[in-house]
């Protein structure tokens, strides 16, 4: 697995932010944010893309597909799989990527300058580096990955969908390796800009740190946030017989859709409520038998209060009993790479047997009255997790992660 | 402008512009296989080469150039025609 957010480019760093509940929160640096609402936002750290490629891969690759290639590169490590270009089975593995957008950045520079200077000064990578799949791209020219490659474009649950998508693809045998996740780099002049004309962002811009406060009564909005995260989804048989260390096991995958609005959730989370039964039946598994839920928690009004009756629904009296969290309290809200961050969140807890809290719970929201693990990370024991992402559009998806000692010793 | 002019800023665009390795740019190196600029790139140095001496590059012409020599040749032709 692999990480680049708002609190740690590493795992070891990451995980430790999260357990110590630390804000990756604060005043944006990428652009002045004069005459904005927002000033706020979560954005990457010690990030020098020079670390990373080459000059003309910077100039050529935009940062959403940046992180998402260092995080892979991240996750192959950890994974010890490298595939030379003349490997046998490079047609077995693959890249399923999740963006929201794609290269924002590099669309508004591109079509400031048409607009500046003509259609003829339009840089001729222009295209390339804002299409949303560019970076399923480039980590299977970088990775010589040449099975199924694709990519995820539903909002903010993209990348939850891409690793649901992977595992599908190895569970009807059309891959043997997946690189899986997702990535966004979105906090760029539009992106802030057009995420506040819909209302949705916190504008707490004094109190970065406490801005993003999922479930608390005091929640106005969410926080952007930027970065990506991967995972190697591998053939359980593939993984045992080369003896690989395994995290964990991708064992539910649930969709469903809203059909209501094209931002707002349906009133009283059915819709998502469907996404986690359908998760939970696929993984043979009971709402007693999950241990702890990675929630969407956004910090609006409307997510969060709909993914409450939403769990409800889902694992009626178990519903008090499950610890939820939103590290999205921490991170922000990386969009389209929200997903697999959150499931790498989700597998993380379930193998250190900590969870990680929310924080900035302050004042209850009535609406809100389950066990949001606030403000302090806690030790629990479980071997299944579940992780929920919602996208604009009406998109539900959860999984349901199993944990290391259950992915190394159940019987297949 | 002189031919050892023209290379001088041509070079410094290329490395700038381009990200090329200065070290290997010299008048005989050939774009594709010295210098691995791929067909975009071939744009982006139209391009760049417009923009620092001021001249238009028709895409018939643009065919023609194929080393860091005959991108000078063509920038000398059109600044003292």
């Amino acid at each position: 697995m692999g990480v680049i957010t708002p609190v740690g480019n590493d795992l070891d760093t990451f995980w430790q932010s999260l357990i110590n509940g630390h804000s990756g929160v604060g005043p944006i640096t990428h652009f002045d944010t004069t005459g904005y609402r927002t000033k706020i936002a979560g954005e990457v750290k010690d990030f020098d893309p020079a670390d990373h490629f080459d000059k003309r891969e910077i100039r050529r690759i935009d940062p959403f597909s940046q992180f998402f290639l260092v995080a892979g590169r991240q996750a192959l490590g950890q994974a010890k799989i490298a595939f030379a270009p003349e490997d046998a089975d490079n047609e077995r593995a693959g890249v399923m990527v999740g963006a929201g957008f794609g290269g924002m950045g590099a669309f508004i520079d591109e079509v400031a300058l048409m607009l500046d200077r003509g259609p003829d000064r339009v840089s001729p990578t222009g295209i390339p580096k804002i299409i949303a799949n560019m970076a399923a791209g480039l980590a299977s020219i970088e990775n010589n990955l040449l099975g199924p490659v694709s990519c995820v474009v539903t909002a903010c649950s993209a990348s939850a969908n891409a690793i649901g998508d992977a595992a599908e693809l190895i569970r009807r045998g059309a891959a043997d390796v997946m690189l899986a996740g997702g990535s966004e780099a979105a906090i760029t002049t539009y992106g802030v800009a057009g995420f506040n004309q819909s209302r949705a962002l916190s504008v707490r811009n004094d109190q970065p740190s406490r801005a993003s406060r999922p479930f608390d009564a005091d929640r106005d909005g969410f926080v952007m946030g930027e970065g990506g995260g991967a995972l190697v989804l591998e053939d359980r048989d593939r993984a045992l017989g080369r003896g690989a260390e395994i995290i964990g096991e991708i064992v539910g995958y649930g969709m469903s859709a809203d059909a209501y609005h094209i931002t707002l959730p349906r009133p009283g989370g059915t819709g998502a409520a469907r996404a986690m039964k359908a998760a939970m039946a696929d993984a043979a598994l009971e709402p007693g038998d999950i241990s702890y839920i990675n929630a969407h928690g956004t910090s609006t009004e409307a997510n969060d209060a709909t993914e409450t009756a939403a769990i409800k629904i889902a694992f009626g009296d178990e519903a008090y009993r499950v610890p939820v969290s939103s590290t999205k309290s921490m991170t922000g809200h990386i969009l389209g790479g929200a997903g697999a961050v959150e499931a790498i969140v989700s597998l993380l807890a379930l193998n250190q047997g900590l969870l990680p809290p929310t924080i900035n719970q302050e004042s209850p929201d009535p609406e809100c009255d389950l066990d949001y693990v606030p403000n302090e990370a806690r030790r629990f024991s479980g071997d299944y997790a579940m992780s929920n992402s919602f996208g604009f559009g009406g998109h539900n998806v959860a999984l349901v992660l199993g944990s290391a000692r259950v992915a190394s010793t159940e019987a297949t | 402008m002189e031919k050892t002019d023209i290379e001088t800023r041509l070079r410094d665009v290329l490395v700038t512009e381009l990200g090329l390795d200065a070290e290997k740019i010299n008048p005989a190196a050939n774009f594709e296989t010295d210098l691995d600029v791929d067909s975009l790139g071939v744009v982006e140095l139209l391009m760049a080469m417009e923009d620092e001496f001021g001249v238009k590059i028709p895409d018939d012409e643009a065919e023609h150039i194929h080393t860091v020599g005959e991108a000078i040749d063509l920038v000398h032709q059109k600044l003292n025609s």
